[in-house]
């Protein structure tokens, strides 16, 4: 049977086979020959190798999803998870399942190359399986970028949304960049545990880096600034520029119950009036 | 039946919310807060829900129907302590509790019941005592 053939070949001369694939592979490899050690690769290569024989001899070779190649995809999945960790490109992760393709293949050529009728079998067969591979790959590969880019954006969400004790019973939550509804939320979570842990009145919602106002963005700061009053805690708006001041009146927004200051300044000498607290200049400065 | 005890305190009514609201228990309270205002004429209500963590529909309208029925009896209400999750709850379903004081903590709340009603700030009882 064919599929016999090449993994008793690759059984037989896995030697040959490892330092030919690695070979390859290195070459594929344009400038990242560093980062993974030569012994660290060739292990791992022997044990892909080992998986691999041991996989096809007992199964089916059309299904890469059946419980015999288990190993196999553990050992690639973890490849490609950490070389998409370590910075290479898709291609060169890809490249490493396929390599060894044609490391098998220049193997065949060299036993079978008298019978094309063999060669041209065992290739078609090998090729297909090695192509699901590293179609494998390359899904794990994008799929731990897609973690990392998750992870990133959580971090932005956290760093984005600090809650600033600016006097005694008074906070500040400068707002940066747009709100969408899933920032909103985090914001108002923030605020709100803000206002509870620090024993806080008056929170100043700062809404100068928010790029636009819409009535959605509108709409979430009324919200945030509901929740903060049911909580017993006033709020104020500043840092309203003049656009976002004429925008919000074209949009017919209604922010009549909210108190309202042009700038950070004006809003915490609001805020410091409503704790009954003043500031006096002491001397000449 | 359980019901939510109501504390007296000179002019005010102290309610303090420690068990899960559930329907009969808010509408029983309903009756019995409005029945002690008007029987003691109470000038100040202070409900205290910082034990609440939970609240639906139904509970978050009530409270604040109960708010507003007292404040329509003459006395102030004042709702505190509410937590964030509730308040985020509340809001969501639009309930805004327009019209009803809040506070963040009892103290604070009594505070500003005492500053409505034009009242002395409570006395210090340590000061009381040197004296």
């Amino acid at each position: 049977m064919a599929k016999v053939n090449t993994i008793r070949l690759m059984a037989e001369k896995k030697d040959e086979l490892l330092q030919q694939w690695i070979e390859l592979h290195l070459a594929s490899l344009s400038l990242r020959k560093d980062i993974i050690g030569n012994e660290n690769l060739y292990r791992q290569s022997r044990d892909f190798i080992d998986a691999f024989v041991q996989a096809a001899e007992g199964a089916d070779f059309e299904d890469i999803n059946r419980v015999e190649w288990t190993t196999v995809r553990k050992i690639l999945a973890e490849i490609s998870t950490n070389r998409s960790r370590q910075g290479y490109s898709p291609s060169e992760t890809a490249s490493y399942v396929f390599t060894l393709k044609e490391a098998i293949i220049r193997l065949l050529q060299k036993e079978y190359g008298v019978q094309p009728d063999v060669l041209i079998q065992e290739t078609l067969t090998i090729s297909k399986i090695l192509d699901k591979l590293g179609l494998l790959t390359f899904e794990t590969y994008s799929k731990a970028r897609e973690e990392v880019i998750y992870r990133q954006q959580q971090e932005m969400l956290e760093l984005s949304t600090p809650v600033i004790q600016l006097w005694d019973g008074i906070l500040a939550l400068p707002l940066i960049g747009t709100l969408d509804s899933g920032r909103t939320q985090v914001v108002m979570e923030n605020l709100l545990r803000g206002i509870l842990s620090t024993n806080s009145d008056v929170a100043i919602l700062d809404i100068s880096g928010v790029p636009t106002v819409d009535t959605l963005v509108a709409q979430h700061i009324i919200k945030t600034v509901s929740a903060a009053r049911l909580m017993g805690a006033e709020c104020i708006i500043s840092g309203i520029r003049p656009e976002i001041a004429q925008t919000i009146v074209q949009l017919g927004v209604d922010l009549s119950m909210v108190k309202t200051r042009a700038t950070l300044a004006g809003a915490l000498k609001l805020a410091l009036d409503m704790r009954k607290l003043t500031i006096v200049q002491i001397g000449k400065a | 039946m359980e019901r939510i005890p109501i504390i007296k305190m000179g002019p005010f009514l102290l309610v303090t919310i420690q068990v899960d609201m559930h329907d009969r228990l808010v509408m029983a309270l309903q009756e019995d807060l409005t029945e002690m205002v008007s029987s003691n004429g109470a000038r100040g209500v202070l409900i205290n829900i910082s034990s609440l963590d939970m609240v639906d529909s139904y509970i978050g309208r009530m409270l604040g129907g109960i708010a507003s029925i007292t404040s329509l009896m003459d006395a102030y209400t004042v709702v505190v302590g509410m937590q964030p999750a509730v308040a985020i709850t509340m809001v969501e379903l639009g309930i805004s509790l327009q019209g009803v004081m809040t506070a963040l903590n009892v103290e604070k709340g009594m505070d500003l019941l005492r500053s409505k009603l034009k009242l002395a700030p409570e006395q210090d009882h340590e000061i009381d005592r040197e004296e």
